[in-house]
């Protein structure tokens, strides 16, 4: 199981370490060391490393590395699955998770790894429980323990571990009792120099923010089911009665929770609601080239596109740009050689542009490569793959809920070749 | 107010100021002294030496304290030994605690204290956890057992800790039974041999409901538990997988992964013909491909395991190859691995898209990546036979870019080409000549060495180029000499005239001027074939290579299939079984999909033979010093071997030359390939088996070709099975004419012997035999031959000649042979059925990589399988015997103590026939499953079999 947990900062400093069985000496980070050094950069750096008597299982998440050593046979996901909450822990607990804070908040850092292993056996993962034994600190909370010095580790068992619901605490009381449900849909796609598509998916997910008082019990139904053919669940929900009746039935766990992905894909038509107009081109005998993007609505559903940004990686051999947009602002780093620029809202009467040339290197060949645009954007009340909510019942508790259903369709990987 | 204020240090020594906070009489300071400790120790500081003070703040009934305390205990029992035993009082009463927080806190700090002094005083407190009222100690107290046997096996053998730790597998706490289960997993990873894990219906019963109500982690436990377990018949794996399909849906991946492990194991054992065998493949496609999208960390490993499900089961994904395209901003290592997994999903009905995204590859930033995609459209190419054309013209595409590493690969891939379509796409060799310059890399400079001698004779200028390699010939890379020797060889082979100083000035130079020794014994080589045999050279240089195989980085079935069953492990991201990398070589136990068995089937098969009944036969495995002789003296009696004839003129020489130095690297060459990787080295060992001693034999004394023989196998020219002669025509059917015979091969020709009996009163005369159209085409090679006239009860023996050159019909069954005899007192008509191994050629010897992509390329229906029953043999006397039947084992396994041969035959029309022997020793019963394009023929290849083994 997992032996130990070192926290690597992208120079390379080990931070902190964890030990759940004997201590392995930190030199075992030195075959780290070697790969990330080999690896042009941090995204690169393999997340399965072999050395003499270890292995080194990592993820690379906000600029440190969890590097997780085994020394048996275990699941490699298992690992990379823990390591992944372990970050999502530390990110709820801190509100962002970064090298300063995991410093200033090492005790708790510490003693929520202790919880979540026991000999490298995950022992309490889910966020409710952890933070029944060890409270998050927060200001009043850190204020009131040093004067009052009491602490932030719970004297309680936690309930939740043994009852057949152990994602929810027992007791919980609202005033004000809100169920609110968004539902986001990312668009991967990449799209061909002629604009047609080569690949489109959408990545849906259902995020919950559920405050109700007591132990309710929801179902949630869908107008239209049937796209939902490839879905993960929270383990709240009652597999057996979606598979019959085609409708979510759980008892949530108290606050933010993912209640389920899926996964529309690509051989189902996806309505791609952007298109890209790009002309870039260098001449082989000038050393100046041209470069014009114009953005445009395509399957919107009458929706409009908005927090639209645009970036793409320039060839090495571009010195300089000298971009005119109609709209929002563009940047171009000349030593990463990303352009980006920030579009905004697109407005179809008057579709953004960015003109103008790029300045190559004198006497440069021509670039071998094409750049890809990549696209960020949003629309909101709108789910693109088309799913609709059509009613969440509450059942085994008395009061009324506040109930609220929210869509979003932005994009996720969205790629144009040039 | 941050914990970092318990970085800030003071000038005097910080452990000395610990100390005194740590002994205040103040419970807060107390506490505040024990948190810097911590933070200290979390940065790695050394704060050992404050132990007795800290474990003097242990009786505290302040939780977070305590908590806090046990920390330091773990991190540091193991340097104080004596002082930890100071703990051991606390540990024992927090176990009685009355609330079980602290009960199940004190069970797993306590196992966590790895030193041997103190876990005798353990194990009492431990034994009451296990068996605690409450479910969240008695979960703790699980894990507990698998931290003691970590440090301290036998003491928890001895404690019987083990077998309680077995009980709670059927606790009724789901959360229980999955640490159980996770604890023994662990135990039994460092006892491969004890059955921690014994599993039986009731059991898994138990596992499956808890499967349902357990934590994610737990799930992940219980799953792979689960996949150890062979269910009985196919209703029970059935009746699993359906239980197990819920999980796919689970957002936790390795829960995902897990399940899928359960699930391709299992389908396994279903028939095809099951609607629940569809219905399951189609459910695995989206879990898989959801996978995809998650982080990158995760979809490498999912990548790495479905690269193996693609091999094995093709079908799954056969239709997603959308979701394997490539961002450009994935990490490096998933794109490669995705476009591993385009190449292996390509088939004719998705080429054109996967070679659009090559090429659109071929133009990225990444050096490894472009590499990697232009090597892709090569290995389509020679995937996707409809594609080549496309695949060579997009090479050429991207030879023009003259982007240097890009044209370098394509000449690379364009050689594989080659050499996959011979005489198909040399056109190119112009473009690839133009290059010629650009290339610095040994692996392109090699390839196109390759290239022009292979073609030398149109290429005009083939001198001139390789002229030009030569003048740093001292400065190239080993691999680029090698091939510039054989190129320069090919070259003069073809054009003599103009090349002879070419030729001395590059053997001269491998032999005189060079200290590697591959290089030099292979200029010796050629020297001497050039110098005494030039036609034996030709013979041997240009002889014809093997059409390289589809799919060259295939995963071995039987590896395959047990990597299948780490779906999800290290082992399936390394490809590797685990006992060839996890720690020590644990003697991990091999795993194997379990058979397909059917629940109305009686499954075991009779286990009568007698233990003692193998060890008799195996005399036979090493022939005796006699038995060589008269092997070797047979063959020289033999009809000569087929190749050209010998050359006697400078034999004695060039023998005796060459048994002094060039011999034995020759026969290192021919033995191992030792430098296998170098194409020019496949000149030497790739032929024919059987060309290869013919060839080499010429110049070096015809003794020397059955040395080889012999290394290749003993007996190979003893012929194969003759069954005892059977009558044919019974005398009363053919007016007196009584007809018996049987069919023989014997080095490579097929004969019918006959026994003619006249049992009539009048004298027989004017004998002739005539076939009918058979399968095979089988027709007499000459006359039939009755020298005297036949009298009355006298008989006589002839062997007939045949040759499979006749016309060819297809017969029913099979093997059926129509003959008609004529003598001069009528036609007779009789039908018999010959035995399918006399149609077994001497080269039915496949090569591995060949084996292995065509036995993944005949479609699984046409696999069939047949039981040997009661055949006393063990693997080395069936392979031998085999062999004398021109069945060739190709490569032996041993899985879980079952010896698998892999075996081929080449039929004289050249079908192949792909066998898999599995025999247990002990076990009389052989199993059998063939594989063959043709899949009428497997049930008589079968028949061949039985017929070889029992005789």
């Amino acid at each position: 199981m997992i032996h130990s947990l070192f926290l690597i900062n992208s120079s390379g400093d080990i931070f902190l370490e964890k030990h759940w069985k004997s201590v392995v000496s930190r030199s075992v980070c030195d075959y780290f060391f070697e790969a990330q050094e080999r690896a042009t950069e941090a995204e690169n750096v393999p997340p399965v490393i072999s050395t003499p008597h270890h292995y080194l299982l990592s993820v690379y998440r906000h600029k440190i590395f969890f590097v997780a050593v085994i020394q048996t046979e275990v699941p490699p996901l298992f690992v990379i699955e823990f390591l992944h909450r372990v970050v999502d822990t530390f990110q709820d607990y801190f509100g962002v998770c970064s090298e300063p804070v995991i410093k200033d908040n090492v005790v708790v850092v510490y003693e929520v790894l202790e919880e979540m292993l026991d000999n490298g056996f995950p022992l309490a993962t889910e966020s409710n429980i952890l933070k029944e034994l060890i409270k998050p600190p927060t200001i009043l909370r850190t204020v009131v323990n040093t004067i009052t010095g009491s602490t932030n580790v719970g004297d309680q068992l936690p309930t939740g571990q043994l009852s057949v619901v152990p994602w929810r605490r027992t007791g919980v009381k609202y005033t004000n009792n809100e169920a609110y449900f968004d539902v986001i849909e990312e668009i991967d796609a990449i799209i061909d120099k002629s604009g047609s598509t080569v690949t489109a998916e959408i990545q849906g997910v259902i995020d919950a923010c559920v405050k109700l008082t007591g132990m309710p019990d929801l179902t949630l139904s869908f107008v239209n089911p049937r796209l939902l053919d490839d879905v993960s669940f929270h383990p709240c929900v009652r597999f057996k009665r979606w598979e019959s009746e085609r409708m979510l039935s759980f008892i949530p766990p108290d606050g933010n929770f993912h209640l389920l992905s899926y996964h529309v894909s690509a051989q189902n038509l996806v309505a791609i609601p952007v298109y890209v107009k790009h002309n870039i081109s260098f001449r082989d005998s000038s050393s100046l080239g041209r470069f014009e993007i114009t953005v445009g609505p395509k399957q919107t559903m009458g929706k409009t596109i908005e927090g639209v940004t645009v970036s793409s990686q320039m060839p090495r051999g571009v010195l300089s740009m000298n971009l005119t947009p109609s709209q929002g602002t563009h940047t171009f780093d000349p030593v990463t050689k990303m352009l980006s620029w920030d579009v905004g809202k697109i407005n179809p009467q008057k579709l953004p542009s960015l003109k103008g040339t790029m300045s190559l290197q004198a006497g440069a060949s021509k670039p071998d490569e094409n750049p890809t645009i990549n696209l960020q954007f949003k629309i909101q009340q709108l789910a693109i793959s088309g799913l609709k909510v059509n009613r969440l019942d509450m059942y085994g508790e008395k009061y009324k809920p506040f109930k609220g259903i929210k869509y979003m369709t932005k994009a996720g990987k969205f790629q144009v070749r040039t | 107010m941050t914990d970092s204020k318990y970085f800030t240090t003071t000038k005097k020594g910080e452990i000395f100021e610990l100390k005194a906070e740590l002994n205040s009489d103040k419970k807060e300071k107390k506490k505040e002294a024990v948190k810097k400790v911590i933070a200290s120790m979390t940065v790695g500081k050394d704060v050992s030496a404050l132990f007795p003070d800290v474990v003097n703040c242990m009786q505290t009934d302040n939780l977070e304290l305590k908590k806090l305390v046990y920390l330091y205990l773990m991190n540091y029992a193991k340097s104080q030994p004596d002082m930890a035993i100071m703990a051991v009082n606390t540990f024992v009463k927090d176990c009685e605690d009355p609330n079980p927080l602290i009960r199940a806190l004190a069970v797993r700090t306590m196992g966590c204290i790895r030193v041997d002094k103190i876990t005798e005083y353990l194990c009492e407190p431990l034994r009451k956890c296990l068996k605690d009222e409450d479910p969240y100690v008695r979960k703790t107290a699980a894990v507990c057992v698998a931290k003691l046997h970590d440090i301290n096996a036998q003491l928890v053998e001895d404690q019987g800790f083990l077998d309680t730790l077995k009980d709670l597998i059927s606790d009724s706490n789901p959360m229980v039974v999955a640490n159980a289960v996770a604890a023994l997993s662990e135990i039994a990873e460092s006892h491969p041999s004890s059955n921690l894990l014994d599993l039986n219906p009731q059991s898994i019963n138990k596992l499956l409901t808890a499967l349902n109500e357990c934590t994610e982690w737990g799930q992940i436990f219980i799953l792979d538990c689960l996949a150890n377990y062979t269910p009985k018949d196919d209703r029970e794996a059935q009746s699993i997988c359906e239980r197990v399909t819920p999980r796919l849906s689970h957002a936790n991946s390795a829960v995902v992964l897990s399940a899928v492990k359960v699930l391709m194991k299992f389908m396994e054992m279903l028939s095809k013909d099951l609607d629940y065998y569809g219905t399951l493949l189609k459910k695995l496609a989206p879990p898989l491909v959801t996978l995809l999208s998650a982080e990158p960390e995760l979809q490498y490993v999912a990548l790495r395991n479905i690269n193996l499900i693609v091999q094995k089961r093709p079908e799954i994904l056969k239709h997603e190859m959308k979701v394997f395209f490539v961002k450009y901003n994935d990490p490096i290592y998933v794109k490669l691995e995705k476009l591993d997994i385009m190449i292996r999903l390509a088939s004719q009905a998705n080429i054109a898209q996967v070679l659009a995204e090559l090429k659109e590859y071929a133009t990225e930033v990444d050096v490894d990546f472009v590499r990697k995609a232009v090597r892709a459209i090569g290995r389509c190419a020679i995937k996707v036979e409809q594609s080549a054309e496309r695949c060579v013209s997009t090479l050429l595409d991207l030879i023009q870019t003259k982007v240097n590493y890009v044209v370098q690969e394509a000449i690379v891939v364009i050689k594989d080409i080659f050499r996959k379509y011979p005489n198909k796409y040399e056109s190119v060799i112009a473009t690839l000549c133009e290059n010629l310059d650009s290339l610095d890399e040994p692996e392109a400079r090699a390839a196109m060495i390759w290239i022009v001698g292979e073609y030398a004779e149109r290429i005009d200028n083939a001198d001139e180029l390789l002229e030009s390699f030569l003048e740093g010939f001292h400065d190239e890379s080993t691999q680029v000499q090698l091939q510039l020797l054989t190129a320069i060889v090919k070259l003069f082979l073809k054009k003599p005239t103009e090349t002879q100083e070419l030729v001395q000035q590059v053997l001269s130079l491998a032999t005189q001027d060079s200290d590697n020794p591959d290089l030099r014994d292979r200029g010796y080589i050629y020297w001497r074939l050039l110098s005494t045999d030039p036609v034996a050279a030709k013979e041997v240089v240009l002889a014809e290579k093997p059409l390289i195989s589809e799919e060259t980085d295939l995963i071995e079935p039987t590896l395959l299939d047990e990597l299948i069953c780490y779906i999800g492990t290290l082992a399936s991201v390394y490809h590797k079984p685990p006992n060839a990398f996890v720690e020590g070589g644990r003697g991990v136990v091999h795993k194997s999909l379990p058979p397909r068995t059917a629940s109305s089937e009686s499954t075991e098969s009779p286990e009568t033979a007698p233990a003692g009944a193998p060890p008799g036969e195996q005399l036979d495995v090493i022939p005796t010093q006699g038995d060589l002789l008269g092997d070797l003296l047979n063959l020289d009696l033999g009809p000569p071997v087929s190749g050209p004839p010998l050359a006697t003129s400078s034999v004695q020489m060039g023998a005796v030359d060459l048994l002094g130095s060039g011999l034995d690297s020759l026969l290192v060459e021919l033995g191992g390939g030792g430098s296998g990787a170098l194409i020019g080295a496949s000149n030497f060992v790739s032929p024919p088996a059987a060309a290869v001693p013919a060839n080499l034999g010429a110049p070096m004394g015809s003794g020397l070709s059955d040395l080889f023989d012999l290394t290749s196998g003993v007996g190979t020219l003893s012929g194969s099975y003759v069954a005892p002669k059977a009558v044919w025509l019974p005398a009363m059917k053919a007016k007196g004419l009584e007809i018996s015979g049987t069919f023989t091969r014997q080095v490579g020709s097929i004969s019918m012997d006959l026994q003619l009996t006249n049992k009539a009163l009048q004298v027989m005369t004017d004998f002739a035999i005539q076939f009918n159209r058979n399968s095979f085409g089988l027709a007499p090679a000459a006359p039939l031959q009755v020298h005297a006239p036949l009298s009355p009860n006298q008989t006589v023996e002839i062997s007939l000649p045949l040759n499979t050159v006749g016309s060819v019909m297809k017969m029913e069954p099979l093997n059926n042979l129509q003959v008609a005899v004529k003598n001069n007192i009528d036609v007779f008509y009789f039908s018999t059925l010959y035995p399918l191994h006399i149609l077994f050629v001497e080269d039915g010897k496949m090569d591995r990589q060949m084996f292995l992509a065509t036995w993944k390329d005949i479609p699984n229906e046409n696999e069939a399988q047949f039981q040997i029953r009661d055949c006393p043999l063990n693997a080395e006397a069936v392979s031998s015997r085999l062999q004398s039947s021109n069945i060739f084992t190709i490569a032996k396994r041993n899985v879980e103590g079952q010896d698998m041969l892999y075996q081929s035959l080449k039929l004289t029309n050249g079908i192949w026939v792909l066998a898999e022997l599995r025999i247990q020793p002990g076990n009389p019963s052989f199993m059998l499953s063939l594989k063959c394009r043709a899949p009428e023929v497997s049930q008589h290849v079968s028949q061949a079999y039985e017929t070889i083994l029992k005789n």
